[in-house]
């Protein structure tokens, strides 16, 4: 079905807004307990080996605390987990700043100085911590992390490269990166008999809660994740990491006590995951129109020996333009270092960096405009799947941008405007990201007459329920407003509830996917409601519905698309880089809640402005892990590198995507966003940068 | 985290008394530096001794025409002085231009000078460093260097290196200014020129200044400086704000006709301590005010210097960077528009 809006297009203001700016909305450590109890783990100091001693005395003698906890003397968990997570089960080291035992104790700060007593002897065995591309244990996985496969070859690119009018080929560095929420990742745990509760941050309560009940060997019901809210995750709260697993695990061991744990911001850097760091080599052939006759983007990247997480780099490739003959591929170099996760746009993030920097080349070697190179190379149908486009609007979004950047008026000629000691330039590229449905979110709907949230004999108000996460980016009004739609009511009349188990399973907030998946459930149960019910339900009145299958899978292929347009001025003297103006428009079908949108677009912009300037996650591998710890270290961009900041959106009307019409709009503004600068920032100086981020030394 | 006993004594000579008497005493001031490092473990005192309110929150006309800064006085409200926006532009632009304005609300004058290097492997515990763990090795020299010396810095041997810089950008402004610095200890009161207050690592890289264990700094003299009044303060970092500086330039020049008759300059991110760049400042005077004559200076103080060649990043890239922002620095103060 699809939905007509009402609430949807309209700025629907967070519903939970109020509660946040008056400090009265918990997140996870704050959710009140009676003398709750502090974990500090003790993290291991080598990169491999093993544990041959742990000496706990000193902490065991201190006032306040409650248990250290050992591989010796740790409960057991169930073998069926990730390697990642089996925490304090073994004497082995293969990561820095591994836990290798834990304290619990009645204050956070006597936990941490009876962690620093432990004394821990290692026998310590070489690591590799390097990205390099010779290394001889570089391996060709079967799959990304998406499940599509590692490698692609449509033709014969490398014959089409040696024929093609113009080629350019270049080798693109994007670095390791570690999320940074402001709320660091946290859990707080209890055992209540058999049971486990867990309130957590995360965008994903009930992926926690599988992968708790299966680390602890219980059934799912047993077990309670709650997440009302998060203060943001970019991907590093969705899967489960070892501290979650710890906190439980350390529980188990005082049960019916809460013990709560709250990374520091140092430990962000050790165990929650990271955008691995990748070497894109690309070439692009093209004839003398700059019709492209080839593609190749073949990429290195990092992941962890123990568990494999191959970033899906090259993916970008596979769909953005038309070519005769393509090939992507992924080499993953096995580290001693912790495991990679998901990190806004997975993939399409540093993948378009090198992708779209290569166009910008390309327009560059053959004399055409880069927007026009783009149009010129736009294909009829999706050249990864053949399908036709539920709807594609690249060319309407490059279009619109050129007008609002004045793009006509730009001389192409690098190192060709200087002002008040600034060379100045402006670069554009292009994004795209999926629009992805994770099946299995279950919604209910019901009528509430009386009682604390209805009101007797008036209008019925309506409870919509579902385990989705809000982690700032705006599920709470969105499905508040689908709801309203969905049931033909006004906003004012859903009570929502979400981040919590208890209102069963549900897909994480990922992927772009959540508006959605949730969306549709919400929509589905809406939809049974109102076919029981009709619009006059007595109080109690209920229907549920699980995530429906799209019925237009696998005839349309769904996607996002974008265009960036930066300006950059690189001193002249110095080479300080700074961003006047970043614009972004997009297609991304209907925009549920401007309001929210707009910040979710910026917010992704912002965090390609970060990358394309500043993330880098500086892992010294003679220790294996990464040295610049905190936010003074590891830089976050600021308002003052940046000027102004526009986001516009196209209105796109696509009736395969979802009831709502609505595309993922949580990760495209990334996407694309760092080759914009680069491109921007050649244009400036004459200085082509191909590796992130671009600093100043490179204009000295 | 280590417990500890937290003083508040009545008068500044009981503060110095306290932490003399104790091996295992600190200062506390502002604590924007301090209690970072406890919380890593990098600073485990026995008693803090909280100065806050002992020594002076004013700033003073001095009768020569100067101004007295009291240590207690923030570095938010020493930015905002008239007197120092007037009379010293460099060291209101270098407050401004270091931390965030939360911080320079807590940051005090004392505390600021006082503060230790930022290099990433002096604060992690697990790695070595001759600074925190004196004879250890110093894991910057083949490590992340970026933020690191390219002057006055000890290369070898191995058990005595030390390649940090000192991260304050008021320090550097002061340098520019001739500033005195007045500190009480146990003996009594002395006063140090600020360029004599923080030392090169030498062979004793674990001591960042000459005071003695309990000495605590009660005031800042600026003395008057008629050439301060046309200084600049430029900072380069790799962030627009809220960034330590690679290399900072506090300067002050006057050019009669096409001459340079008086020249002050100082770099900061490029040594163990605020760096006052004398062999620079001598190749200014007598010279026309140009470009040629900007670089030529900013050569002249880098014959000596020694980047660290780290393969995981080092400071080579500050040689040109030095002479780039001394460059702009200069030119700016004396409005000329010429371009590398
Ligand atoms: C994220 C971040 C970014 C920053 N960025 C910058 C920057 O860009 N530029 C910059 O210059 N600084 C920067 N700083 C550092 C900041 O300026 C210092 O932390 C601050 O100035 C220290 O002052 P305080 O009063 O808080 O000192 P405290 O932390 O209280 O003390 C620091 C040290 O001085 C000692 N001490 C304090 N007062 C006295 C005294 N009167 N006599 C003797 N000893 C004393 C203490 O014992 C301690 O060893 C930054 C800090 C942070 C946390
Ligand atoms: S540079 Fe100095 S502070 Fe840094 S690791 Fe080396 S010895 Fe330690």
């Amino acid at each position: 079905m699809t939905l007509t809006p009402h609430a949807m297009g309209t700025a629907v203001p967070r519903p939970e807004g109020p509660e946040k700016v008056r400090g009265r909305a918990p997140y996870a450590f704050e959710h009140p307990a009676a003398e709750p109890l502090y974990l500090f783990p003790v993290q291991a100091a080598i990169a491999r080996g093993r544990v041959t001693a742990i000496d706990t005395s000193a902490a065991d003698a201190l006032d306040g605390v409650v248990l250290v906890l050992t591989p010796e003397t740790a409960p057991r968990l169930s073998d069926a987990i990730d390697p990642d997570h089996g925490v304090l089960q073994s004497a082995q080291v293969h990561q820095h700043g591994q836990y290798v035992a834990a304290v619990v104790a009645t204050t956070s700060e006597t936990a941490r100085e009876a962690a620093e007593l432990v004394r821990v002897t290692y026998a310590q065995e070489p690591h590799v911590a390097a990205l390099d591309e010779d290394s001889p244990e570089l391996y060709g996985p079967d799959t990304l992390v998406t499940g599509a496969p590692s490698d692609d070859t449509r033709g014969d690119p490398d014959a089409a490269l040696a024929q093609a009018a113009v080629t350019v080929r270049a080798t693109y560095r994007t670095s390791m990166e570690h999320h940074q929420p402001m709320e660091p990742h946290t859990t707080v745990a209890v055992w209540e008999g058999g049971r486990l509760v867990v309130h957590e941050a995360t965008q994903a309560v009930s992926w926690t809660r599988q992968t708790l009940a299966g680390a602890f060997g219980l059934a799912e019901d047993d077990v309670d994740v709650v997440a009302p809210h998060v203060g943001g995750g970019f991907g590093s709260k969705g899967g489960t990491h070892p501290n979650t697993v710890l906190t439980a695990l350390v529980a188990r061991a005082v049960p019916g006590r809460t013990v709560k744990y709250a990374l520091t911001r140092q430990q962000m850097f050790d165990l929650v995951g990271y955008r691995p760091a990748t070497i894109q080599h690309v070439a692009l052939g093209a004839d003398a129109d700059g019709r492209l006759t080839a593609i190749t983007h073949d990429v290195v990247e990092q992941s962890s020996r123990i568990q494999e997480f191959v970033e899906p780099t090259a993916a970008f490739s596979r769909g953005m333009y038309e070519a005769d003959t393509r090939r992507t591929s992924h080499r993953v170099a096995p580290l001693d270092i912790g495991v990679p996760t998901y990190m806004r746009a997975p993939g399409e993030a540093p993948g378009s960096f090198g992708a779209e920097c290569a166009m910008d080349e390309l327009a560059v070697a053959l004399g055409v405009d880069p927007i026009e190179l783009r149009v010129r190379n736009e294909p009829e149908v999706d050249p990864e799947e053949g399908l036709p486009y539920s709807s594609r609007n690249l060319v309407a979004c490059l279009r619109r941008g050129a007008e609002l950047f004045d793009w006509s008026r730009r001389d192409p000629t690098p190192r060709s405007r200087l002002v008040d000691g600034w060379w100045h330039g402006s670069g554009v590229a292009a994004a795209t990201f999926p629009v992805v449905r994770f099946p299995g979110s279950e919604a209910r709907v019901r009528a509430a007459r009386n009682g604390v949230a209805g009101n007797g004999s008036g209008a019925p108000r309506y409870v919509v329920e579902i385990a989705a996460s809000d982690i700032g980016q705006g599920a709470w009004a969105a499905l508040t407003a689908i709801a309203a739609d969905a049931l033909d009511v006004p906003v004012e009349r859903i009570d929502l509830a979400i981040g919590d188990t208890a209102f069963g399973s549900a897909s994480p907030a990922g992927g772009s996917s959540g508006t959605t998946s949730w969306g549709a459930a919400i929509t589905e149960a809406a939809e049974r409601f109102r076919d029981k019910y009709g619009d006059d339900p007595d109080d109690g009145d209920a229907a549920d519905a699980t995530t429906p299958d799209n019925p237009w899978a696998g005839e349309y292929a769904m996607h996002a698309y974008g265009a960036h347009f930066a300006e950059v001025a690189v001193h002249a003297d110095t080479g300080e880089i700074r961003v006047p103006r970043m614009l972004g428009v997009f297609a991304a079908g209907r925009i549920v809640n401007p309001l929210t949108a707009r910040s979710q677009f910026l917010g992704g912009m912002t965090m390609g402005l970060s990358a394309a300037l500043h993330e880098e996650s500086v892992l010294d591998d003679r220790f294996g892990h990464v040295v610049n710890r905190d936010l003074a270290g590891y830089h976050i961009a600021t308002c003052a590198d940046v000027g102004r900041m526009d986001v516009e959106w196209l209105d796109e009307d696509d009736p395969y995507v979802n009831p709502m019409g609505s595309k993922g709009i949580g990760e495209i503004g990334i996407v694309g966003a760092a080759a914009a600068i680069a491109n921007a920032a050649h244009h400036a100086t004459g200085v082509r940068v191909r590796s992130l981020p671009i600093t100043l030394d490179a204009f000295l | 985290m280590k417990p500890f006993a937290y003083e508040r004594p009545d008068d500044a000579q009981g503060a110095v008394a306290t932490v003399s008497a104790d091996p295992g005493a600190a200062f506390l001031a502002g604590g924007t530096n301090l209690v970072d490092h406890l919380r890593l473990g990098l600073a485990t005192p026995s008693t803090l001794v909280d100065v806050t309110g002992l020594t002076s929150t004013e700033i003073t006309d001095a009768p020569d025409g100067g101004l007295s800064i009291g240590a207690g006085v923030r570095n938010a409200d020493l930015a905002a002085d008239e007197r120092v926006r007037a009379r010293y532009p460099v060291l209101a632009q270098a407050l401004l231009a270091g931390a965030s304005g939360q911080l320079r609300n807590m940051a005090t004058t004392g505390g600021n000078l006082l503060q230790r290097t930022r290099c990433a492997y002096f604060q992690d515990l697990t790695t070595p460093c001759n600074k925190r763990e004196p004879g250890s090795g110093c894991s910057a020299l083949e490590g992340w260097a970026r933020h690191h010396a390219v002057l006055g810095a000890t290369h070898e041997p191995a058990d005595v290196a030390c390649v940090a810089t000192h991260p304050s950008d008021m320090a550097v402004a002061l340098a520019v200014l001739d500033a005195q610095v007045r500190v009480l200890g146990a003996e009594g009161e002395r006063t140090i020129p600020l360029s004599a207050l923080h030392r090169l690592p030498g062979g004793e890289p674990s001591r960042d200044t000459v005071l003695a264990h309990g000495e605590l700094i009660t005031a800042v003299d600026l003395p008057p400086s008629p050439i301060a009044a046309r200084s600049t303060y430029d900072k380069v970092r790799d962030r627009a704000s809220f960034a330590f500086a690679l290399v900072s330039v506090a300067a002050a020049i006057e050019v009669v006709g096409d001459t340079i008759t008086d020249a002050r300059v100082a770099l900061g991110g490029v040594a163990h301590k605020p760096w006052r760049a004398t062999a620079a400042e001598e190749a200014l005077v007598g010279a026309p005010a140009t470009d040629d004559t900007f670089r030529a200076a900013a050569r002249a103080e880098l014959v000596d210097a020694r980047p660290v060649e780290s393969p995981r990043g080092g400071t080579a890239f500050k040689l040109p960077l030095v002479t780039a922002a001394v460059t702009a620095a200069l030119r700016g103060l004396t409005g000329r528009e010429e371009h590398a």
